[in-house]
């Protein structure tokens, strides 16, 4: 099922005959290492193995087992398949050493899984709740955790149909809110999170005299939630000496919507249009990620037509999110909305092919497992053409000549944010943040997956890694996406363009799949565990622009202040991404 | 819009003698207001894309004075609230609501500051920005398209053109009241539901009073 | 030397600044308010103000556009109107936010279920325009309007859509959707004829 399965590398059981041992359910692949020896093995498997990028860590709770199941995706950033290896523990006392140390890309993602799952972290350096907030009663992932307005464990309901009387759930609420509270709590006692563990850790580095010999005292700033250089409802504490940035602690949970405990709810199909919903800016990549893990599992390909609208897709999509990117970052350097402006106007023109042939501008819920909704109707094939080889390569070029040697895009970029190669891919940074750092790592090259096997384009690389190079990284990428969308366009086979009959509730055979594509924003990774029932058991969002934020701190540090907005305009994050 | 205040018939109240002036006095009042909203610049989700684009070159919100998007909510007449409010935002939310400076208006754009939206069931999620604030123009969609969210911004124009200066809430006496920041707790909460809420948490730690009218029940008959 | 680059830049923006004024002259009178120029305008062609000004003008939606769904019915000639809906159920099933409500009619007399819905709800406060409902829907009874005008001062009393305010007659369908419809009732007729075919056989 899952096609990672890694053969050549067998030694491992060689080596760690106690504490490794194949995982043998039906639909998984990979290995199963206890617990106390996971830190050697992970050390193997980095240092004598090549696997240098830890792609994810999430959570599985398995109820009726009663045990919690860590998951990592390992990965060689020289390309080819990965790895992926799992611990398990018994759910109520649910601990495992952390990753920090030798992966420190681990440490949002082993956050979010003890804040979700309660999966507590040992020797994680900081291991405090990340999505939700400090003092929110239980971890939501887990199963037997249900919400205020929970109804059933699955999707349809039944009470919405043949007796679908129509009431809103609030109404069934004592407080007519999407609230519940545990047994006996007295408000009067609660004391809300201060936050002060939250400033200690950024001030914990006390200043003991900076170069001039005068001791100061950090000053804590909090940028956001409501912030307009935070692209959403983000949150920086920043520790200043000066105006200099001495530590960052990025805050984020403020638009967590609960996708995966809603995703392990809905059926399969159902999940399509909800992640639209999570990197809104380029909707048809996450269709994609998710059609394919699916597709894994149940062991589909869609047509050849389909596999061609697919790749167009996806590659206007990430026109016109970089489109946006450079927009914002130019608008967070200061050049306040008028290169927005003229982003936003060839994205408006692509949001018209997605609107004609979609149906929606933002939302296009256009992928289904094994094809695509619809075919393209009358015209928008002109269009497309029209914009691939007539404009979009012409405006690329405006904009390359309006802004890249703009000098005060130079001075605010050039050398500021610098990630080194070396720390790019220990903190698991992905798309072109890990590329403008010159790692030449593109999914499409390296795990090649649809049809990008038969396109010829260039993987961008960049090799400083700072703030320019990020963006100029973009311009690249948007160029070698128009030559792909103009040999896919000329390629486009006639045909159908679903596999089989559209049927609303498919049959997912259990088991486990991590379906990748390379996201405008970097690696998007869907890990989907089906128990053969009509509603996923785990669903997990791998979002590039949560891990890229795993980064900031280092990025920004010894920055001045003014350049944390362009360094985070640089990352260019999706607030329905990064918290879910 | 506002003819009905233009018809000779309106009724004049005794202290108001001077009813024509007040109609063109409300008339200019309200034109000008209208014609210069000034909204927060504020995104939560998906549904600030397109108020972005709606800002943007091709609907360009400066054809109804709008584009002047300001950062700080002191300086601004609109929140457009567009996107899903979680518990953990609702409390920045209303205080930004509480700092704007009357006259403000509250729009709701997209399903999910309208009701909660797709993600309504969510842990997270509040079931609608109306559970805390007032709204006056509930946009459908999701997410609106630009020219829906257009739709909805001339709606409130329209709201605006209704309203007559000698009844607002901001010339009455008094100081405008604050809405109560909601506490992050073990699950979002309203100081203002103190009371439910203690009688709420008993009531389930003590599933022997079951019996007794549920705190539900007692909302309905109060 | 510096200053070269915002130079250029700058040019880049005076080129569009003079081009709007350009091609109102080429366009001369047919640029804004026709509906030839609103086409121009979101072609790749475009050059210049790129503005489409709401309400006086709007963008035309594409066919496949969907905002919140509508359930079609068909007109006899008495005015009665007829629901194609058979309560199916099909479209609350398939619905990710699960924000469709049918009531099934039953018989009165032998308690059976009648292909018909006593009542049809849309919360269209949790409706995420996917078009599922139409997608799915067996019986083209279901589909996605183009009215996105729809913002209303009060959500309680306006917002959850009952089958009255639903329901639009299959000529404005014909008329949103044509390519659609076209297809649809040739299936149909086929369908039909298919039946008939099968049916003489019979007899
Ligand atoms: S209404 Fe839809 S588009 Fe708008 S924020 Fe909610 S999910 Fe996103």
């Amino acid at each position: 099922m899952s096609a990672q399965v890694v053969t050549e590398n067998v030694d491992l059981l060689e080596k760690f005959p106690q504490s490794v041992k194949q995982d043998d359910r039906a639909g998984y692949a990979g290995y199963i290492v206890s617990a106390d020896h996971l830190l050697e093995v992970v050390r193997f498997i980095r240092d004598d193995m090549g696997f240098d990028y830890l792609a994810s860590i999430t959570g599985v709770d398995y109820l009726p087992n009663g045990l919690m199941e860590a998951v990592y995706h390992f990965y060689k950033t020289s390309g080819g398949p990965g790895l992926v290896i799992k611990t398990q523990v018994d759910r109520e006392q649910a601990a495992i050493p952390s990753l920090v140390s030798l992966y420190p890309g681990a440490d949002f993602q082993e956050r979010e899984a003890w804040d979700l799952l309660g999966i507590r972290f040992d020797g994680h350096p900081d291991l405090r709740r990340i999505l939700m907030w400090e003092g929110f009663a239980g971890h939501p992932l887990r199963k037997d955790w249900h919400e205020p307005y929970y109804e059933e464990e699955g999707k349809p309901y039944k009470s919405r149909w043949p007796e679908g009387k129509v009431y809103r759930r609030e109404d069934k609420n004592p407080f007519h809110k999407n609230v519940d509270y545990p047994a006996g709590f007295d408000p009067d006692k609660w004391v809300p999170d201060d936050d002060s563990t939250l400033y200690a850790s950024v001030n914990k580095i006390s200043s003991a005299g900076g170069e001039s010999g005068i001791k100061t005292d950090y000053v804590i700033v909090n940028m956001g939630p409501q912030h307009p250089s935070t692209h959403g409802v983000f949150r920086m504490v920043v520790a200043l000496e000066g105006e200099t940035i001495r530590a960052l602690k990025p805050v984020m949970g403020y638009l967590h919507r609960n996708h995966e405990k809603i995703g392990e709810r809905n059926t399969f199909l159902q999940n399509m249009p909800f992640t639209d919903r999570l990197d809104y800016l380029s909707s048809m990549s996450n269709n994609f990620g998710y059609a394919l893990a699916v597709e894994k599992l149940m062991g589909i390909k869609p047509p050849e037509r389909a596999e061609y609208l697919r790749v167009i897709m996806a590659e206007f999509t990430r026109i016109s999110n970089h489109l946006f990117a450079i927009g914002s970052l130019l608008n967070d350097m200061g050049a306040y909305f008028t290169p927005m402006l003229y982003a936003i106007e060839e994205r408006e023109l692509i949001l018209d092919i997605f609107e004609a042939t979609a149906g929606s501008r933002i939302m296009c819920n256009y992928f289904r497992f094994g094809g695509v909704a619809r075919d393209l109707p009358e015209g928008v094939e002109e269009k497309m053409r029209d914009l691939a080889f007539k404009r979009l390569p012409r405006k690329i070029d405006e904009l390359d000549l309006y802004l890249t040697n703009n000098e005060i895009v130079k001075a605010r970029g050039e050398g500021v944010g610098v990630l080194t190669p070396e720390q790019a891919i220990a903190y698991s940074a992905s798309g072109p943040v890990l590329r403008a750092s010159g790692v030449p790592y593109d999914i499409r090259r390296a795990d090649p997956y649809s049809i990008y096997d038969r396109f010829d384009f260039d993987v961008a690389v960049r090799y400083h890694g700072d703030v320019y190079d990020r963006y100029l990284i973009r311009v690249d990428e948007m160029r070698q996406s128009v030559r792909i969308i103009q040999q896919a366009l000329n390629g486009l086979p006639k045909g159908p363009i679903q596999e089989g009959k559209p049927q609303y509730l498919v049959r997912v055979p259990a088991g486990e799949a991590y379906g990748r594509v390379e996201a405008p924003k970097g690696e998007l990774g869907f890990y989907v565990v089906s128990n053969g029932k009509a509603n996923p058991w785990r669903y997990h969002v791998r979002a590039p622009s949560f891990v890229n934020i795993t980064a900031l701190e280092t990025m920004a540090k010894g920055n001045k202040v003014a350049d944390t907005v362009a360094i985070l305009g640089s990352i260019d994050i999706v607030l329905g991404e990064l918290d879910r | 819009m506002n003819e009905g205040l233009n018809k000779p018939e309106y009724e004049i109240p005794p202290e108001m003698k001077h009813s024509v002036a007040i109609t063109t006095i409300d008339r200019i009042y309200n034109w000008s207001r209208r014609s210069s909203i000034w909204p927060m610049m504020f995104g939560l989700a998906c549904c600030a894309i397109e108020m972005i684009c709606t800002a943007a070159s091709r609907f360009d919100l400066a054809r109804f004075g709008m584009e002047v998007m300001r950062p700080s909510p002191r300086q601004s007449d609109l929140m457009l609230v567009s996107g899903t409010v979680t518990k953990k935002m609702i409390p920045q939310i209303v205080r930004l609501y509480n700092q704007m400076p009357e006259p403000k208006y509250v729009v709701a754009m997209g399903a999910c500051a309208s009701g909660g939206g797709p993600f309504k069931e969510g842990y997270n999620v509040v079931s609608g920005v109306d559970n805390y604030i007032p709204v006056d123009v509930y946009i459908p969609g999701c997410p609106p398209t630009p020219q829906a969210l257009l739709n909805g911004l001339i709606t409130l124009q329209k709201k605006i053109d209704t309203q007559s200066i000698r009844d607002v809430r901001w010339y009455k006496k008094g100081t405008s009241e604050t809405i109560p920041v909601p506490v992050l707790g073990p699950d979002i909460m309203d100081p203002r539901e103190y009371d439910l809420l203690r009688q709420y948490t008993f009531q389930k730690l003590n599933p022997e009073n079951i019996n007794q009218p549920s705190v539900a029940e007692q909302e309905k008959g109060s | 030397m510096d200053g070269i680059g915002i130079i250029k830049g700058l040019g880049v923006t005076l080129r569009r600044f003079i081009a709007t004024y350009v091609d109102d002259i080429k366009w001369l009178g047919r640029r804004y308010y026709k509906e030839e120029g609103i086409q121009h305008r979101s072609s790749a062609d475009t050059d210049g103000i790129f503005t489409v000004q709401y309400p006086e003008e709007k963008i035309p939606v594409p066919e496949e556009f969907r905002f919140i769904p509508f359930l079609v019915y068909e007109e006899k000639d008495d005015g009665s109107v007829f629901y194609r809906c058979t309560s199916c159920g099909i479209c609350a099933k398939v619905c990710p936010t699960q924000c469709i409500w049918i009531v099934r009619t039953t018989d009165p007399r032998t308690g059976r279920p009648v292909p018909e819905p006593a009542e049809f709800y849309i919360d269209v406060d949790i409706c995420m325009n996917c078009g599922f409902c139409a997608e799915y829907c067996p019986f083209d009874a279901i589909k996605m309007d183009h009215d996105y005008e729809l913002a209303v001062y009060d959500r309680h009393a306006n917002n959850i859509y009952d089958k009255k305010k639903l329901g639009k007659p299959v000529s404005y369908y014909a008329s949103i959707r044509p390519t659609n419809y076209k297809r649809e009732e040739e299936l149909r007729a086929e369908a039909e004829a298919l039946k008939a075919a099968k049916k003489t056989p019979a007899n």
